[in-house]
């Protein structure tokens, strides 16, 4: 049962929340670990994916391999379509990632702060933050019908895209509508995939304003299916539903099998995310690549950053905002600098019509990108210059 | 039906907390009973009806 003090409530069991308590626990931390839901990492709010470096990073700061039932499908590449169509085929003919099953993985993970020493509950709704003497102190809730207040040496905010247990301590991390992608997404079944082995994402303003789609395969015949817009006319349904009609070849026969949607934040990093005995993790603190919106991987490091400041600032009995601002200095140069970058050039990347996209597919090769994701930047650049001067400015972004 | 003020669809609402992420006045909040406006922070400024990806938030400015 919740006892009514710990040295660090975390709130939140997704990945973040669960990296956060994982590390605090193993260092000896007394650990609580609150999910409102009643069944943690369900219902998902994610396309699932994760490159094989996310998941060896995971492993790796687990000390443990993921159990294969966290994971639907291996993948070996992606196919990328222009708006007129033509396709990119990104072949790394080997195991390049993964699509999960979140609803297996996020309570693995919670599972994995359990067997650390955490104490974690589900069904479990933080209300509000205890403040005292300028330093946030516990939490209160509700379990069931019942109120609770625990006291806490450190509170931990990973409560995903709402963010609102930050806001109530007195941090600003409202989403701007410039920086936060709508996200729908249907889980199907019965579909005619092109190689169950690629994600496929598909690229055009035809699609919607600042628009693209996916298919993330789970099996031969089943993926998420879902897009991703902002600043649109209409909702994101609404633009999914209208891609999905224009492919009979794929979705004729297909039956939903799960509806999904959430918000994604596209950037909008913030520069201080401390306050006196607090700190905030994961989507909460907008900790996402802008570009494809992948989470699961910046939640999982920043918990274990912060988890590293919190276990040294009780250990010297001072959690004062000064000391657990380190948490700000190491995230931004691990992560934040470089995510800084991916914005800059999102931003960039939203400004191309869709002719500037055809042409970036017929001068691209799916080997010049994974050049590109391996680090090999300048000959990419040197590539789009020579072959088409017209789209140079992306160059000075893509170092 | 819609009426003046903040209107939500509770059968188009998936509870994906977006929109409570976009409110710069702190006034929705998502528990195990869905989507909640609190009427006293709200000023109807409509930004959590441009995030929702079903729809289902609907903001009559002339309340
Ligand atoms: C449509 C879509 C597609 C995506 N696709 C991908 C993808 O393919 N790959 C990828 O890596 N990422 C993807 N993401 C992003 C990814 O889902 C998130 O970045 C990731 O889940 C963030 O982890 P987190 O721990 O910060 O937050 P979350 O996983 O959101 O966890 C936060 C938890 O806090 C709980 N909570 C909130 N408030 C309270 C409260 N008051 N009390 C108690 N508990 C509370 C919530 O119920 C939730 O379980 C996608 C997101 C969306 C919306
Ligand atoms: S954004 Fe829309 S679907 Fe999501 S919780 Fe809010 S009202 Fe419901
Ligand atoms: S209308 Fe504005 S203030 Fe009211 S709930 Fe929506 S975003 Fe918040």
């Amino acid at each position: 049962m919740l006892k009514e003090s710990y040295d660090v409530v975390v709130v939140g069991a997704g990945p973040g929340g669960s990296s956060v308590a994982t590390h605090c626990a193993k260092a000896g931390l007394s650990v609580a670990l609150l999910e409102k839901r009643q069944e943690i990492g369900s219902p998902k709010r994610c396309g699932e994916g994760l490159s094989l470096n996310s998941l060896k990073m995971i492993e790796n700061y687990l000390g443990k391999k993921i159990p294969s039932k966290c994971i639907a499908q291996e993948i070996d590449g992606a196919i990328v379509y222009a708006p007129n169509g033509k396709k990119v085929i990104i072949d790394f003919k080997e195991n390049a990632g993964a699509v999960m099953e979140r609803k297996i993985f996020d309570k693995w993970l919670a599972e994995e702060a359990s067997r650390a020493g955490a104490y974690v509950q589900a069904k479990t709704y933080v209300k509000d933050i205890i403040k005292k003497n300028g330093y946030i102190c516990g939490v209160t809730g509700e379990f069931e019908d019942e109120y609770f207040e625990i006291k806490a040496k450190v509170v931990v905010a990973a409560d995903g895209v709402e963010s609102k247990i930050a806001r109530l301590a007195g941090l600003d991390t409202t989403n701007k509508l410039i920086n936060i992608d709508s996200g729908y997404q249907f889980e199907m079944v019965n579909l005619k995939l092109n190689d169950p082995k690629k994600i496929e994402l598909y690229f055009g303003n035809n699609i919607a304003k600042r628009g693209y789609c996916w298919i993330f395969p789970k099996g031969k015949d089943v993926a998420n299916v879902g897009i991703g817009i902002a600043l649109a006319e209409k909702p994101a349904r609404y633009y999914l539903e209208k891609w999905i009609e224009t492919k009979p070849e794929i979705f004729n026969s297909a039956g939903i099998t799960e509806v999904n949607s959430g918000g994604i934040p596209v950037g909008g990093f913030l520069e201080n995310m401390v306050l006196n005995g607090f700190l905030v993790v994961g989507d909460a603190a907008h900790q996402v690549n802008p570009i494809h919106g992948g989470g699961m991987k910046e939640a999982t490091i920043a918990g274990k950053i912060a988890a590293d400041v919190i276990v040294e600032a009780i250990k010297k009995n001072n959690v004062s905002k000064e000391v657990l601002d380190k948490y700000n200095k190491i995230w931004w140069k691990e992560r934040g600098n470089e995510l800084l970058k991916v914005q800059k050039l999102r931003e960039v990347f939203e400004k191309l019509s869709d002719e500037d996209l055809n042409m970036l597919a017929e001068v691209l090769t799916g080997d010049d990108l994974i050049a590109f994701s391996r680090g090999s930047k300048l000959g990419t650049l040197a590539k789009i210059l020579i072959k088409n001067p017209k789209i140079a400015f992306l160059a000075k972004h893509l170092i | 039906m819609i009426i003046m003020g903040w209107n939500i669809n509770k059968n188009k609402c998936l509870r994906c907390g977006a929109c409570v992420s976009v409110c710069p006045k702190i006034a929705l909040e998502l528990s195990e009973h869905g989507i909640e406006n609190n009427k006293n922070l709200c000023n109807l400024c409509g930004i959590c009806e441009k995030i929702c990806p079903v729809g289902a938030i609907k903001v009559n400015k002339n309340a």
